[in-house]
């Protein structure tokens, strides 16, 4: 895409070539990373070609690994946001887990007073207290950093394990369904409750407002007088009070828009897969968001691809499991390995003898 | 004596739980603030911890011997701190960002290499019976100190000495307070900044050894579940200062078994709540000893989770 771009416009093609610099590292950071995880594999034994063959097979390879790979895509893009949306104010939060648990325990346990309630009234009041309850974990992080001056990186971590316990215990506790026996959950959401495939398609709805957010964000980020805002004092914090801008708000803002695409996240988990609130949220999807948000580099657009990549790696994990003999946790050493990757791709810019000014 | 405390088998739980908990807090804090002090912040011991815990249990259940595990499992922190060190030595890397990496990375690394060591059962670390005097079983186990806490103590009298009245604890002082002091005085910031990333991942190795060699004892994904993170945030409560790291792993051990200790008496009520006592401690005491205006005082200058 870069090259043709360059291409295209010819006389401005150094000017095409800086733009390019954004993209073309992180995606060379990327295919390190997979060459290191290779490597890896051979160390083990096992065939890089053929566990890429079985990614490719189990991820996009046929119809079903499409739609299997788009809706585990769904909640990441979401937590994906939880991490770059904050990020663009130079903070790094990475405790989407707890929005997403604590989003969809909202939604499980509102769904109980609303049975009965239509489609159209019940799940947007679902999903909007997910959305707040999300937004008020992670804008925590936001205040306690702004007013108190505590790391978010440290606090959101924390109130993600704090939000797993306390879902713990509501599930096991006050809000469980003596029906679920083996599986603490809270009781299973009415029919009218239950949010449906998108049309056409084995895929929930999740996946159409996941792109939405994404796009939204990106928007928001690079259109709006708040995005240009953030990025100002994602800068320099003092420069942007000197200019007058309210850090405050905007850190309090974007933590708390953050954490709502992580709870909004949550509810679809529980009334478009799991039917009902019970520990599979705590599934890891506010990890790996952690990971597509920062190889995108926050930018809400790059959340799309980067997101479809990265579930589709989870949809391949259990046919590579069963076919390679490979521990389920092959998929975190690669994401761990292509997480240092991009991460270290950061000294390159502005290095690479590629994109420097000739002349 | 019937063995029967009532409720007084609590207090006497969490004295001997803060024991046997805090160690490898301890150690985790103590490697982490060898690092915050050379001005760097390793986030990933996390990782680290789990890696330690697994790496020690396999070696003690091949060689047959806890204290090769504990040797493997500091070598083995030696060399992810060493990642940790050599990476963030490179111009615009995020510290942070690689810490958090690395703790991915590491529990990854982990759970792949550990699955086989699920089910084996590997040798204790052994533990001296300081409640020799007492009949009472409870008081018994509360005092049954196993040896690397008293190593833990140890290394942290041993920081806090070589910290105030050794060349090598000035030169990380001052590496840790002023790169350009540093640069000034002919040191090389980024290499040494290295070895006390190294070195603190050793002693997150060691408590990680602990974990899987004495307690809990054993190998399994949910070892750590965040001890190592809130070790990292303890630091900070800590002042950076080793002897405080002690009461306050101390404090932390004492709160992460209030949950066991009070259902072992029979209330199960909140649990899980119990269970997330620690983490709301972390959080309580890192709002407590926080300030937005002001630099903390005892921080090291160059920290950047404090700047």
């Amino acid at each position: 895409m870069a090259v043709v771009e360059a291409q295209v416009t010819g006389g401005g093609a150094m000017a095409a070539l800086r733009r390019a610099e954004p993209v073309v590292i992180p995606v060379l950071a990327l295919l390190a990373g997979l060459a290191v995880f290779a490597l890896f594999l051979l160390t083990q034994g096992q065939s890089p070609a053929a566990f890429f063959g079985y990614v490719w097979q189990g991820a996009f390879g046929s119809v079903f690994s499409w739609m299997n790979t788009l809706s585990r895509a769904a909640p990441l893009l979401l937590a994906a946001l939880c991490v770059a949306l904050p990020a663009r104010l130079g903070l790094v939060v990475i405790g989407g887990e707890g929005a997403i648990v604590l989003g969809g325990l909202a939604a499980g346990a509102l769904a109980l007073p609303l049975a009965g309630v239509p489609s159209a009234v019940g799940l947007p009041l679902m999903a909007l207290a997910a959305m707040a309850v999300g937004a008020v974990w992670i804008g925590m992080a936001g205040a306690l950093r702004h007013y108190r001056g505590v790391n978010e990186t440290i606090s959101s971590l924390l109130l993600a394990y704090i939000a797993i316990a306390l879902m713990n215990h509501l599930v096991e506790g006050p809000l469980r369904d003596p029906a679920s026996l083996n599986k603490p959950s809270t009781a299973p959401l009415a029919d009218g409750l239950q949010v449906g495939m998108l049309p056409g398609m084995e895929v929930h709805w999740g996946l159409a407002f996941g792109i939405l957010a994404c796009i939204l964000a990106w928007v928001v980020i690079e259109r709006t007088r708040w995005g240009f805002a953030a990025r100002i004092a994602g800068g320099n914090v003092r420069a942007a009070e000197v200019q007058g801008l309210p850090v405050g708000r905007l850190i309090l803002g974007f933590t708390a828009l953050g954490g709502a695409c992580a709870g909004l996240a949550g509810f679809f988990e529980v009334a478009a897969v799991h039917g009902s609130a019970n520990a599979s949220l705590a599934a890891g999807y506010g990890y790996t968001g952690i990971l597509i948000a920062f190889l995108a580099r926050h930018n809400g657009l790059a959340i799309l691809p980067v997101a479809v990549l990265l579930a589709g790696f989870d949809a391949s994990s259990g046919l590579i499991q069963r076919r390679m003999d490979l521990p389920d946790a092959t998929m975190q050493v690669l994401q761990g390995i292509v997480f240092m990757a991009i991460l270290m791709s950061d000294a390159a810019y502005g290095r690479l003898p590629f994109f420097k000014a000739r002349g | 004596m019937e063995g029967d405390l009532g409720w007084w088998a609590v207090p006497l739980a969490v004295l001997g739980g803060a024991i046997r908990v805090s160690t490898p807090i301890l150690f985790v804090s103590l490697g982490e603030t060898l690092t915050e002090r050379s001005g760097r912040i390793n986030l990933g011991l996390e990782g680290t911890l789990v890696f330690g815990a697994m790496a020690g249990y396999a070696t003690a259940v091949m060689t047959g011997n806890p204290w090769a595990g504990v040797l493997v499992a500091a070598l083995a922190g030696a060399v992810f701190g060493l990642v940790h060190g050599l990476i963030c030595s490179m111009a615009k890397v995020n510290d942070i960002a690689i810490g958090i990496a690395m703790m991915l990375l590491g529990t990854g690394l982990a759970f792949y290499f550990g699955k086989p060591f699920i089910q084996p059962a590997a040798p204790d670390l052994p533990s001296i019976p300081f409640g020799w005097w007492s009949d009472v079983p409870q008081v018994q186990a509360a005092l049954n100190v196993n040896v690397l806490f008293l190593a833990g103590i140890a290394a942290a009298l041993v920081l806090h000495w070589g910290l105030r009245a050794t060349k090598p604890g000035l030169i990380l002082r001052v590496v840790g307070d002023s790169t350009d002091a540093a640069r000034a005085m002919g040191l090389r910031p980024a290499v040494i900044r290295t070895m006390a990333t190294a070195l603190g991942g050793a002693f997150a190795g060691v408590g990680g050894a602990y974990l899987s060699l004495f307690y809990p004892g054993s190998w399994n994904e949910g070892i750590s579940s965040g001890q190592g993170l809130m070790a990292v945030a303890l630091v900070i409560f800590a002042r950076w200062q080793p002897l405080n790291c002690f009461w306050a792993a101390l404090l932390f051990g004492g709160a992460g078994a209030l949950g066991p200790a009070l259902q072992s008496v029979g209330v199960t009520q909140g649990y899980y709540l119990f269970y997330a006592a620690p983490y709301v401690l972390t959080l309580g005491v890192l709002i407590a000893t926080s300030s937005p205006n002001r630099a903390l005082a005892g921080a090291p200058g160059e920290l950047s989770i404090t700047k």
